[in-house]
């Protein structure tokens, strides 16, 4: 029963790297978005607020078909990155990292944006009479308070990224070794006779991954809050 | 050090016009809630932008909109203690301790850590968190914080408002440590006329969001048009005195000043040391002749200057005792039955007792 064979553990290592850089590509720029909405005022920012949750409300085949007329090779962007930097994303594990990128990007603007306005705005001003200016403001307090906020997001969007099906299966097709990552490989065991085994040992380990992240961040997410809140070790 | 405002600000419907300069020693913002006290701090450390006006400390100029000038907050070099301490709860003591020092250029700095916290009493708290600190610690820490960053001027608004009246009795002493030993000058903002009498040079008062009055805390404080925006149950005179004997056996000390001497509560001060005393209105007697066989000990001889503005049964009377202005507030029976009238020569009685540790601080000593 516990026999992987090389391609489920291409499967599952697949799965494993392609949520990591998903989550970390997009946190970057997903900061920068739960600030802008946090913190600014501009026109049209009920429109930027509705395409950053379109991820979590469209199919995620639309989605993946968008990104396949983006950044497909022959798409928008993609022929341009293609020409210029040789930068290809379709059918390659890269394009399934942008598509759990993408899907996880509302999870972490929300869960950072929340903790972003939970941020007292006085302590801030603080540091600003002490000399700091905004960048500094925002690497030495802001930046540690939501601190918590970044890790919920991180893994909530890490949980979608080993779940997410429809956008990269649209986008980058299900490549065994190159895009095929869990849930498409159990979906390609149950297509065929006798699969079964294989499907229940990969669901396994799907179930322990989203287990052992959950299980993780308890623990970790407390700690954090601990050094935020300020409490001493042992209090 | 000087300092010079005049700016203006509008908030919605409430406009702030204040014009006003500030010297060495204490400068009190002291006015009720709503006022534009707190406006007029921020206005001067820059978090926020006046509409138009001229902020100048020591001759930099921080804002002027005529010539475009509005220098950020983290470089105008004003250290502002906050009403609730603002510490930043993820960093130790220590680090929100250096917090600004790490911002501060070299040639600025002027203040090192060890001596800050030799000054405020924090070396067993350096490791703890803010959590886990009371509130008379947490503000002491906060003014270690504004101290490190080596500033010319202090900004503290309502320090002690946050805090019980034993944390305030804590809190107290540093600050007048900070005006008589390091010699910052403190613009200090305050509804509580007892901060303000013990601690203030220069008293400022703001009224509907401009100054009423501003000059020396003992001229603003025995002026009878002001009387009523001191608040009349508080209202009272400042005098600066020096202690000129201490009886042990009876626990009073002998308070010399221009009006003659007074009698008050041991201070544990030695002779010679300056004090302030402040002489509420409320608690002032007078008499036509020199009383007999009463308990008060305090009676000294005094002319009436002028009388105030009769407020229900209450009336307030200048009188001017050697070279000092003392207020007594007396109901308008008693001056009507005494037929006291301006320049007319009568006696103050004051009641030992009605000096209490609250209304006598030390002052700089030289």
């Amino acid at each position: 029963m516990f026999d992987y064979t090389p391609d489920e553990v291409t499967a599952i290592l697949l799965s494993l790297r392609v949520a990591l850089w998903g989550m970390a590509g997009s946190l970057p720029l997903a900061l920068l978005t739960a600030w802008v909405l946090s913190r600014c005022r501009f026109p049209g920012k009920t429109l930027v607020d509705g395409v950053v949750y379109l991820p979590l409300i469209l199919p995620p085949v639309v989605t993946g078909y968008l990104l396949l007329l983006l950044l497909g090779r022959h798409g928008l962007i993609g022929a341009w990155l293609d020409h210029r930097f040789g930068i290809v994303f379709a059918f390659r594990w890269t394009g399934a990292a942008v598509a759990s990128a993408v899907m996880g990007f509302p999870l972490l603007v929300q869960a950072i944006r929340l903790s972003l306005d939970a941020v007292d705005r006085r302590l801030e001003d603080a540091a600003r009479t002490l000399g700091a200016n905004g960048a500094w403001v925002f690497v030495t307090v802001t930046l540690p308070l939501v601190l918590p906020g970044i890790l919920t997001g991180c893994i909530l969007a890490y949980a979608k990224s080993l779940g997410e099906f429809g956008a990269t299966i649209t986008f980058v097709s299900n490549i065994p070794g190159q895009t095929q990552t869990l849930p498409l490989a159990i979906y390609t065991f149950t297509q065929v006779p006798g699969g079964e085994t294989g499907a229940m040992r990969l669901t396994l380990v799907s179930v322990a991954l989203a287990l052992g992240a959950m299980v993780a961040s308890g623990p970790l997410s407390r700690l954090i809050s601990r050094r935020v809140q300020g409490r001493d070790a042992g209090n | 050090m000087t300092l010079e405002i005049d700016v203006e600000k509008a908030l919605g419907d409430f406009r702030l016009r204040a014009r006003f300069s500030a010297g060495a020693g204490v400068t009190a913002l002291f006015g009720h809630s709503g006022a534009g006290k707190s406006t007029l701090v921020n206005l001067i450390a820059g978090l926020e932008r006046p509409d138009r006006g001229r902020i100048v400390a020591g001759g930099a100029v921080l804002f002027d909109d005529r010539r475009g000038i509005d220098v950020a907050p983290g470089r105008r070099r004003i250290g502002y203690i906050f009403q609730e301490g603002r510490l930043f709860p993820h960093l130790t003591v220590r680090q929100n301790l250096l917090y600004g020092r790490w911002f501060t250029r070299p040639a600025d700095r002027y203040v090192t850590l060890a001596p800050v916290v030799d000054l405020l009493g924090l070396s067993s708290l350096l490791d703890r968190r803010p959590a886990a600190l009371s509130g008379g610690e947490k503000q002491r820490v906060a003014i270690g914080r504004a101290l490190l960053t080596s500033p010319r001027l202090l900004l503290m608004d309502e320090p002690l408002a946050a805090l019980d009246q034993a944390r305030r009795d804590e809190i107290l002493p540093y600050v007048e440590r900070l005006r008589d030993e390091l010699r910052l000058p403190i613009v200090y903002v305050s509804h509580a006329i007892e901060e303000v009498t013990r601690l203030a040079t220069t008293l400022v008062l703001i009224a509907g969001g401009t100054v009423a009055a501003a000059g020396p805390v003992d001229e603003i404080t025995s002026r009878l048009d002001l009387q009523n925006l001191i608040g009349r149950y508080e209202a009272g005179t400042v005098i600066d005195g020096t202690v000129t004997a201490v009886d042990a056996a009876w626990h009073l000390a002998e308070v010399g000043f221009g009006g003659g001497r007074l009698l008050v509560p041991n201070l544990a001060l030695p002779v010679g040391a300056t004090v302030r005393v402040r002489i509420r209105a409320r608690d002032i007697a007078l008499a036509l002749r020199p009383p007999e066989d009463v308990s008060i000990l305090n009676v000294l001889p005094g002319r009436v200057v002028a009388l105030g503005n009769a407020d229900g049964g209450l009336i307030e009377v200048q009188v001017q005792a050697g070279t000092v202005l003392l207020v007594a507030r007396i109901t308008r029976k008693a001056l009507d039955g005494l037929g006291i009238v301006p320049g007319q020569a009568l006696y103050l009685m004051i009641k030992s007792i009605t000096f209490d540790r609250h209304s006598l601080g030390q002052t700089m000593s030289g």
